[in-house]
This record gives structure tokens, C-alpha cells and sequence, in this order.
């Protein structure tokens, strides 16, 4: 942990808005928008990285705030990290879906006793299917979710939806919504005591604009 | 050809052994300078004896059977045992009593980076002396051993368990509502915090309270913007600030008023150990003045555990700055 302030930011969804957020907050980040390669920039105190790393940097104190979804931080629900602000942006919905007509996560759990589900969120879904009373297998995937229905390998999918127009064009619909998902400001636990101070500006600065 | 060892679990081979044994030594013969004599305790103990100090028997993980069919526990820190020890081998002698340990602890790695299943913990517990006065002599002692220990940045996190759950008292939320509420709080999850405090019908000046009284921390200036309502617990915090400047150690705290740890036997200050070095707390401890008299013993006590390894971590990083 050096003495600056390091922020990890999420590239991918959340790149932009996350930004913007810190233009406001009067941080440059001219280097990053015009360099897509370069994953340090020590001179703005950022670090870029896939969102579901953030945490991980984060815990380990390696990047002292970051900014990631709340999708990301419910999979990760065992990181000691503090969760600060919700940012607004980024909203998405986590969903259960499946394919259009008829009931096939229905139809499965009736006639086979379970439901199986594809997802890139294993603990999420697994959570939300107990949480039903509902026994599912769980199917974890690392590309696109959307494939797994259509062929056969599962009867549902669980995952993050914005404008619900990739589910409609692969023929799946929405059955269930299990929550709603932004961007969220999140600190590690020893920065937050050893440079609370700056990490306040930044929260004040947040909540103020 | 592997043969596993668990998780969570290591080897420690002779150059690394060597720097512990060092900071080991190096905390000990401060403590021992201070009167703090060091003990040790067996590592297996009856689960009912652990399980009277806390309900949770202090969150022991490692349970087997002896040939009796009683159940032993690995103890999963060493508080708990002292406190036993001082209620049956040291029942005539007079406090207050003082004693620091090194010693084994195990726990399951179950949440985050950082959290061995076994490890080693140094720490000291002061019985016998109330409030304020042994509170100070613990955080001192503690930033001390560390000065030792070769650690140049440490500070100490100092909040009240009770705070937030007077708070709540004072203000009038249901009791049954307390529970998620430190819940999130013991997380950190102010934006749950946030949702939560919201759906409780508080009046606006409230409801701010509640929300950003766990973003107090810094120094004295966070005793003087705590409000009223967090008035008994504020004023303790005061008044330990003024004997730890009195011993010259009050720029080493960080004053942390949403600081809560999970231990279920603290009654009042707790502490968390830092080092900007290492992302994760080195440790932590409190008082906890019902834990003697739970084994016969009415005494009030405060102490404080630091993982050596974790300090080892902080020591390094140090050495690689000079």
C-alpha cells in the first residue's frame, strides 16, 4: 500500500460511467480513455481491470477503492471489502430466464424433481434457487450464457440483463427477476481507517455531484 | 509426487523461521518488561469449557473425541483459556493479573484472503484492571511491541462494540431489527445499511445519524462530531484518548466509530491493529468484562491478539522501505 490514493476501475460496462464519475471528482483520466492497452497509470493513481478482479485487488489492499457491479460483489460475497456508496449507474437487472413458451424450468422441476441452470454467478443463483425451495444443478459457464438453453444443456439460465435485447434475440425470456445492480464504490478495510481522509473527499465529493 | 498438507494451513522452513522466532522474541521481552509473563495452554480443550467462555466456543471449528467420548475443541484463539486459567490455577491470587502468549490458534479459512486455518498468535490480556486506565495500557503496550517488532506505521483502530447498538436503543428501533442492521454494519455494507436505516420510518436527522455515524473514524476530532444520543460510549472514548496522550501514543490511534468485532464477548472498547503494509487487519482484541466471571471469576479484562505472520508481512515490507 503506498501513500497515494490507487483506485481500481472496471473496464468493460462500467468503463465509461466510471470515468466520467471521476472526471467530476476532478481526477484525470485523459491517459486512460486514450490508451486501451495500458493497465497502470500511476500518474492518475488508476488501475483498470476486468470488473470481477476488483474486489480482489481491493482486499489485498493492492488498489485502495475500486468501483465494480453489485453483481460482481454478491458472487464475491465472502471478500473483506467494504462496500461505500451505490453509484447509480450501470443498472442492471439479475434475472432467470428462459426459453420462450411453455415452462421448461416448471416442467423440469415437476417431472425430474430439479432445475438445471446455467450461469456465470454459481453462488447467486445456487442461493436463489434454495432460498425458493427449489432444487437446481447449477451449470457454470464462462461465455455466453445465452447458448446454453437453446442447446439443450440446461432448462434456465441465471444472469445480468440491462436492456433485455441479447435474451430476446437468443428466444429467452425473462421469469423471474432475483435483484437490481449498479455500480458501487467499495474500499479496503485498512485503507479506509489509514487513508480515511482522502477516501471521505472522494465519498463527499460522490455524493455531492 | 504431492502429498498434500490442508488449506489454509503451511510449512515454515529455517530463514523464515529464524524472522519469526526474532519478532517473536523481540514482542516477548517487552511484554515481560511490562510484567505481562508469558503462558501456555494445551491446544485441545473440552468443548463445554471453550463453549462457557462463548456460546460459539469463540467460533472453534475442530472438534474430535477422546476415549471417553468427551468432545475436544482446537481452540480457535487464547483468550478464552486465560480466562480459564486465571479462574482456576491463579482463584487466590490478588489482580491485577498480566500475561501475553505465543501461541497456536486455529480457525476455519473459510471468508477472503488472509485467513489461515492455523496460525500463530501473539497477544497479551490485562485482568483486573477497569475502563479506561487498562484499555490504555494495552493499546500502548501493544504499539510498543510492535516498535519492536521492527514495524514503523502500525496505528490502532479504537471503537466501542456497544455504540451502534445503543444507538439504536436510544433512538427507538425495534429490537428485532438490531441484528441486520450490525449485521451490515460488522460488513461494512453501508449501502445495505443505507436501505435498511431508510425502511425504518425515521425521522431525516435520524436516519443521518444512523447512517453516518460508522463513517466517523480519525482522530479526537470524530469524538467531538459523534452527536448526543452516542453520548456514554463517546465519552469513554474520550476519556481514553486523554490517557493515551498522556503516555505520548494518541497520534497512533484512529478513533473508528462503526469499528464492531464478531466476537461475541466484548462488552465495550474494541481495537483493530493496522499496518499500511498489509491490506488486512494484523489483529485485534477489546475488553470484555463478563467473560471471568462466566468461569467463577467476577474480574473486568482487555486484550489483544496479533497474527506473527501478518506482522512478518508488515516487518518485511518495512525493511524493504529503509
Amino acid at each position: 500500500m503506498s501513500d497515494d490514493l490507487t483506485i481500481a476501475v472496471p473496464r468493460g460496462a462500467l468503463f465509461d460511467g466510471t470515468l466520467d464519475l471521476l472526471d467530476r471528482l476532478g481526477i484525470d483520466t485523459s491517459e486512460v480513455r486514450s490508451n486501451e492497452r495500458k493497465l497502470l497509470f500511476a500518474d492518475a493513481g488508476i488501475v483498470t481491470m476486468r470488473p470481477s478482479d476488483v474486489p480482489t485487488y481491493v482486499e489485498h489492499g493492492s488498489a485502495d477503492i475500486g468501483i465494480t457491479g453489485k453483481d460482481v460483489l454478491l458472487e464475491q460475497s465472502q471478500r473483506h471489502v467494504y462496500e461505500l456508496l451505490d453509484l447509480g449507474y450501470g443498472h442492471c437487472r439479475m434475472v432467470v430466464a428462459a426459453r420462450e413458451g411453455g415452462d421448461p424450468i416448471g416442467d423440469a422441476l415437476r417431472r425430474l424433481g430439479r432445475v438445471r441452470i446455467a450461469t456465470k454467478y454459481p453462488r447467486v443463483a445456487a442461493a436463489h434457487f434454495a432460498e425458493t425451495g427449489r432444487q437446481a444443478e447449477i451449470v457454470e459457464v464462462k461465455g455466453s450464457v445465452e447458448l446454453a438453453p437453446l442447446t439443450g444443456l440446461v432448462d434456465g439460465i441465471v444472469d445480468l440483463t440491462a436492456t433485455g435485447r441479447t435474451l430476446e434475440e437468443n428466444h429467452l425470456r425473462v421469469v423471474e427477476e432475483i435483484g437490481v445492480c449498479t455500480a458501487r464504490l467499495i474500499a479496503n478495510p485498512v485503507a479506509h481507517k489509514l487513508k480515511g481522509d482522502r477516501i471521505d473527499r472522494i465519498v463527499e465529493g460522490i455524493r455531492g455531484s | 509426487m504431492t502429498h498434500p498438507i490442508p488449506p489454509g494451513t503451511r510449512d515454515v522452513l529455517p530463514d523464515e523461521m529464524r524472522e519469526l522466532r526474532a519478532i517473536c522474541d523481540r514482542m516477548r521481552a517487552c511484554f515481560e518488561d511490562s510484567g505481562y509473563g508469558e503462558i501456555h495452554t494445551p491446544a485441545l480443550e473440552y468443548e463445554d469449557v471453550l463453549r462457557l467462555g462463548e456460546e460459539r466456543a469463540a467460533g472453534a471449528r475442530y472438534r474430535t473425541f477422546d476415549e471417553q467420548g468427551d468432545v475436544l475443541a482446537l481452540r480457535s484463539d487464547m483468550t478464552i483459556p486465560v480466562a480459564r486459567v486465571v479462574a482456576t490455577r491463579y482463584r487466590e491470587v490478588e489482580p491485577p493479573l498480566r500475561f501475553c502468549y505465543f501461541a497456536r490458534a486455529w480457525r476455519t479459512a473459510e471468508r477472503g484472503v488472509g485467513e489461515p486455518r492455523e496460525f500463530l498468535q501473539g497477544g497479551l490480556e490485562l485482568i483486573g484492571v477497569p475502563g479506561v486506565e487498562g484499555d490504555a495500557e494495552v493499546v500502548a503496550l501493544t504499539l510498543a511491541a510492535l516498535d519492536e517488532a521492527g514495524l514503523r506505521r502500525h496505528r490502532i483502530g479504537v471503537g466501542d462494540g456497544s455504540l451502534y447498538r445503543s444507538l439504536l436503543m436510544s433512538l427507538g428501533v425495534p429490537v428485532d431489527r438490531h441484528l441486520p442492521l450490525l449485521e451490515s454494519l460488522s460488513r461494512r455494507d453501508l449501502v445495505g445499511l443505507d436501505m435498511q436505516v431508510s425502511g425504518l420510518g425515521l425521522r431525516e436527522r435520524e436516519r443521518e445519524l444512523l447512517v453516518r455515524l460508522p463513517e466517523l473514524r480519525g482522530g479526537r476530532g470524530v469524538l467531538e462530531r459523534a452527536a448526543a444520543p452516542a453520548g456514554d460510549a463517546v465519552e469513554g472514548l474520550r476519556a481514553l484518548y486523554e490517557l493515551l496522550e498522556e503516555r505520548g501514543v494518541a497520534d497512533r490511534v484512529i478513533f473508528d466509530l462503526g469499528l464492531v468485532r464478531e466476537l461475541g464477548y466484548y462488552t465495550g472498547v474494541v481495537f483493530e491493529v493496522y499496518d499500511p503494509a498489509v491490506g488486512f487487519a494484523l489483529g485485534g482484541g477489546g475488553r470484555y468484562d463478563d467473560l471471568l466471571g462466566r468461569f467463577g471469576r467476577e474480574l473486568p479484562a482487555c486484550g489483544l491478539a496479533m497474527d506473527v505472520q501478518r506482522i512478518h508481512l508488515a516487518q518485511a515490507a518495512e525493511e524493504s522501505l529503509a
